[in-house]
């Protein structure tokens, strides 16, 4: 089983996020189960949402607390929140932001990848909504899922246009961090 | 008779357990639908005001009230006249139902309700326990509990068809955890239209609120009438226990899916310790049980999927070999120290030549998180007790000490 937990804020999608991983993996042929981290969410709060991953169907309904990959939607959480809090030594946290891997001075042993998901966005959304943009940076770090999936069940949700363009930035994405592994 | 369930993946979609109650009452076909938001209930409503804009949910009057009190009531006149009807709530709302609660089952309303699951105030709290449906454990209502979303779903059309049935005629509470369930999104095989109609054949109730041939219901009943009347609601319940795994059964057939019918079991056979929980717990441990398993820990699960009627035989037939019962409740009943499937538990064994020693824990109260390494702890305890009896007969878990 996999366990992703999404970091973000208040109105920047974390759930939907985690809600559209999960219809991606299930196209993949996997089993999967999304949901929030049940919090009075307020715009700009710190929120998390998780997805599990896996082969044969989902029963455990706890939190994730020893995730294999991290998604960090906004870097100034980490002044506040430990995102890396039980992520596993062999797994990947990805992080919206321009700076390299390297800035980032945390207390764990897995692999930190940037993605500067807000340019991405901006470029080709027309708005800083990264949520999308980071599923396509995980499908290219961790080889877990098709970006296609993700593609497509981006278009299901956002039908038209919107679908269009965040596909679009999904597959930029996914390809900018394919080249970095 | 042996449920064998195969995983129908290719029929499955990945949606949001609201949504999928909200397409099995669909499916259904309902003719009132009472709806009041509240957390986290109300995408259930939301999902079906919008079927209902779109057309999905013909012969159905979708009526938006001021309060749950009002929800319910509305629900006794629509159910009165034969309207099949639905309504969903939980936590303060289901509280503020209370007196409604007896009256539809008092009247014999075959009424369906989804309680997403919430703790109830104060303090305010918005996250899953079962205290605000154990607490209405008396009103007369079935009361039925899922541990996935597939569960809910299919529970949904039983329900439907255990209380509609002439010789039951009581309402049920079909519950689900909320936010844990009632915002998860996995995969299910939503309710198949066909099928459901032939599973669910329409609403044709005997006695109906009708001005050509004028009747009262729940009008007054005196010293000398109202015991029998008492009597009759009770016989109804018990006729629900065989019902609902007629139920459960006849859904198997039709759809291929089983979740229990008043229990489920999972490892017994053979256990020494075996834990009961309803809810969505139920996945957790059975985690916990497969890990515990391949450390030869002889170790089962009780699913309690009916808590009223109280399935007391099934209960017993499982848990009378074991060498210790662990009862995890989401729910306190104040002054007890302890919670209602525990209480209930020991007290069907009293008065009998069964000797288990019973253990209770009251767990995720408010929410809190219950990660395996909770459930396994309790497992340590209760092998201390195989080792050496009860020193803490109930107790809670996780407690913060520190907060106290």
């Amino acid at each position: 089983m996999k366990e992703i937990r999404i970091h973000g804020r208040g109105g920047q999608g974390s759930v939907t996020a985690a809600e559209l991983l999960a219809v991606a993996a299930f196209a993949d042929n996997k089993f999967s189960q999304a949901f929030p981290a049940f919090g009075v969410e307020r715009r700009g709060a710190p929120v998390q949402a998780f997805t599990r991953i896996n082969d044969t169907p989902i029963r455990l309904r706890s939190q994730i607390y020893e995730p294999d990959y991290v998604i960090v939607q906004d870097p100034t959480l980490l002044e506040s929140v430990d995102v890396a809090s039980g992520l596993k030594a062999d797994g990947i946290l990805i992080i919206n932001s321009d700076f390299d891997p390297e800035t980032f001075k945390l207390d764990t042993k897995a692999k930190i990848m940037t993605v500067n998901a807000t340019k991405i966005a901006l470029d080709i959304i027309g708005m800083p909504i990264v949520n999308t943009v980071l599923l396509g940076a995980f499908a290219g770090a961790t080889g877990e899922i098709r970006p296609e999936s993700i593609m497509e069940a981006v278009r299901e949700r956002f039908p038209g246009k919107v679908g269009d363009r965040n596909a679009q930035a999904i597959m930029e994405a996914y390809k900018m961090m394919e080249g970095q592994k | 008779m042996t449920h064998e369930m195969k995983t129908d993946k290719k029929n499955m979609v990945v949606v949001e357990g609201s949504y999928a109650v909200a397409h099995a009452v669909k499916t259904c076909r309902p003719n009132v639908i009472s709806a009041y938001p509240i957390t986290p209930q109300t995408h259930i409503v939301e999902d079906l005001s919008k079927f209902m804009a779109d057309g999905e949910i013909p012969n159905c009057e979708y009526i938006n009230v001021e309060s749950e009190f009002s929800a319910l009531s509305a629900l006794v006149g629509s159910s009165a006249v034969g309207a099949r009807s639905y309504s969903a709530t939980t936590s303060q709302g289901l509280e503020l139902m209370h007196e409604v609660l007896f009256n539809v089952a008092g009247m014999r309303l075959p009424i369906i309700m989804t309680v997403a699951n919430r703790a109830v105030s104060a303090p305010i709290n918005i996250w899953n326990d079962h205290q605000d449906s154990i607490s209405q454990r008396d009103t007369g209502w079935i009361q039925l509990y899922a541990e996935n979303i597939q569960e809910i779903s299919d529970m949904t059309a039983q329900a439907f068809k255990i209380s509609e049935d002439r010789d039951i005629m009581m309402p049920s509470m079909t519950c689900m955890d909320g936010f844990i369930l009632s915002h998860v999104y996995e995969p299910l095989v939503l309710l198949e239209q066909d099928i459901t109609d032939e599973f669910l054949p329409p609403f044709r109730p005997e006695r109906i609120l009708d001005p050509k041939n004028p009747m009262t219901f729940g009008a007054f009943a005196d010293p000398h009438f109202y015991t029998e009347f008492r009597y009759q609601q009770e016989r109804a319940m018990q006729n629900s226990l065989k019902k609902i795994e007629d139920v459960a059964n006849e859904f198997y057939d039709m759809y291929g899916r089983y979740f229990g019918g008043l229990i489920d079991e999972y490892q017994t056979e053979d256990a020494d310790i075996i834990i009961m929980a309803m809810g969505s717990i139920i996945g957790t441990i059975k985690d916990v049980i497969d890990r515990l398993r391949e450390k030869n820990v002889k170790i089962g699960l009780l699913k309690v999927r009916a808590f009223r009627p109280f399935p007391a035989q099934d209960i017993m037939n499982v848990i009378k070999d074991a060498k210790v019962v662990v009862v995890l409740d989401k729910n306190i009943s104040l002054g007890m120290n302890a919670g209602a499937l525990f209480i209930e538990t020991k007290s069907v064994l009293y008065n009998t030549d069964i000797d288990v020693p019973v253990i209770g824990y009251m767990i995720g109260q408010g929410g809190r998180d219950i990660p395996m390494s909770t459930i396994e702890k309790i497992v340590s305890d209760a092998e201390e007790v195989m080792r050496s009896g009860i020193k803490i007969e109930s107790q809670f878990t996780d407690l913060k000490e520190e907060l106290i």
